[in-house]
């Protein structure tokens, strides 16, 4: 098998490469895909859409219905992630520490409940305490990464960022916190519904924006057709429209990142893991 | 033996990501372990992405955002050449592809744990004798 699939990936390799002959010159300007559709981007878009950072403009005005289906397709990831592992199930071994002396009971009754009020603490097996040097320099750093997080959206059209890549950095922070301390102290935090909501939350904005402009008398998506909604700033209805298609994207890739990362490290149980 | 150092040398780009392409194709045709598969797929993706973002790359050509286009009544004023400034184009679609990608990465590690919650592996071969183990039981 191994070397079935050596010699499959040289042939295709041998052909790729010799494919390459014909293609465009490595930063030619005059190149196949330079030059029809992106000169109209380049030279038309800021007139048109008064967005100067051209990708963010193409993303979500131009190719708005692309970038809609593509944040379908990651909320449709974060159900199927959901939906694979989740397990409502109680473990059968559980371990509880009594917090003010520290004794440790183990249940192996999956019945048992235990009603004593917060002395108990649901401990994990495996778990091992981190590093105090870890969990201070992520506590410090976990606000900074959220708020670059935001700026990375609010400053999506002036500037390199956008929905895609500040729901990424939200998302990351969050799972930062996981790490340095534990999944615990993420889920009493951020619970399994408000992501859930928020995932929902993300997709509805983008879609309700369309249809808004539906109803407002122009296409889907249309942003301009927003303008009596915002009578100050008349100029910047489809940059105030894009702003909006981004935060919600932002909205719902941060709220399927950690539904991704939740189910799986704790193999759906929400309990104990990473 | 010259001309293809000239060609290779003109079209470095091309050749470095079809290299990786290789190196992920193989590695998910041949490797065993389904969690290798994984980075495999992983890695051919990146080859495609860098593929794309080299596409939309010019000569003396920046950042695809309009410079002076911030003022708002300022931007009808200055000219915008096509030459000056990269395609946008590419990196647009490699922004979605990246993320989809991370969504089905997600999707992928997900069914493998569901495999490994069952199986007990996630070598192939392995899982090909549990599978059939578990069918001349039943």
């Amino acid at each position: 098998m191994k070397f079935i699939g050596f010699v499959i990936v040289c042939l295709t390799g041998g052909l790729l490469l010799y494919g390459t002959v014909d293609l465009p010159d490595w930063g030619d300007p005059a190149s196949p895909a330079s030059t029809h559709l992106s000169d109209y981007y380049i030279e038309h878009i800021v007139e048109q859409t008064q967005v100067p950072n051209l990708v963010t403009a193409v993303l979500a005005d131009y190719r708005g219905y692309d970038t809609m289906f593509e944040t379908a397709v990651v909320f449709c990831a974060g159900l199927a992630c959901f939906l694979l592992l989740r397990d409502f199930r109680p473990k059968k071994d559980r371990y509880f520490r009594h917090v003010p002396t520290g004794v440790m009971l183990h249940f192996k009754n999956p019945d048992t409940r235990l009603v004593a009020g917060n002395e108990f603490e649901h401990m994990d097996k495996d778990w091992v305490p981190s590093d105090m040097i870890i969990k201070t320099v992520c506590r410090i750093l976990i606000p900074f990464i959220q708020i670059y997080a935001l700026y990375v959206v609010a400053h999506g059209d002036f500037s390199p960022g956008g929905g895609f890549q500040g729901g990424v950095i939200f998302g990351s922070s969050l799972i930062l916190m996981a790490i340095s301390y534990n999944l615990k102290t993420l889920v009493k935090r951020v619970t399994e519904k408000f992501l859930s909501i928020f995932a929902a939350l993300g997709v509805l904005i983008y879609v309700g924006l369309g249809f808004l402009a539906m109803i407002m008398g122009g296409h889907f998506l249309d942003y301009g057709m927003l303008a009596p909604l915002l009578p100050s700033d008349p100029g910047h209805i489809r940059a105030l429209g894009m702003l909006g298609v981004e935060i919600g994207v932002g909205i719902a890739v941060m709220a399927v990142m950690v539904i991704i990362y939740m189910n799986i490290v704790s193999e759906g149980r929400h309990d104990e893991g990473l | 033996m010259s001309d293809i150092l000239a060609l290779i040398v003109a079209k470095y780009n091309f050749w470095l990501y079809i290299i990786l392409m290789m190196i992920g194709l193989y590695a998910m045709i041949a490797k065993n372990n389904l969690m290798k598969k994984l980075v495999g797929m992983n890695i051919f993706q990146t080859a495609i992405i860098l593929f794309y973002v080299s596409i939309g790359y010019k000569h003396g050509a920046t950042l695809p955002i309009i410079q002076g286009g911030h003022g708002g009544h300022s931007a009808h004023d200055v000219v915008i050449h096509a030459a000056d400034y990269i395609n946008p184009l590419p990196h647009v679609l490699m922004l979605t592809a990246i993320v989809v990608s991370v969504a089905t990465f997600g999707v992928a590690m997900a069914l493998c744990v569901r495999i490994y919650q069952r199986y007990q592996t996630l070598e192939e071969d392995e899982l090909r004798m549990r599978v059939s183990e578990r069918i001349t039981h039943e």
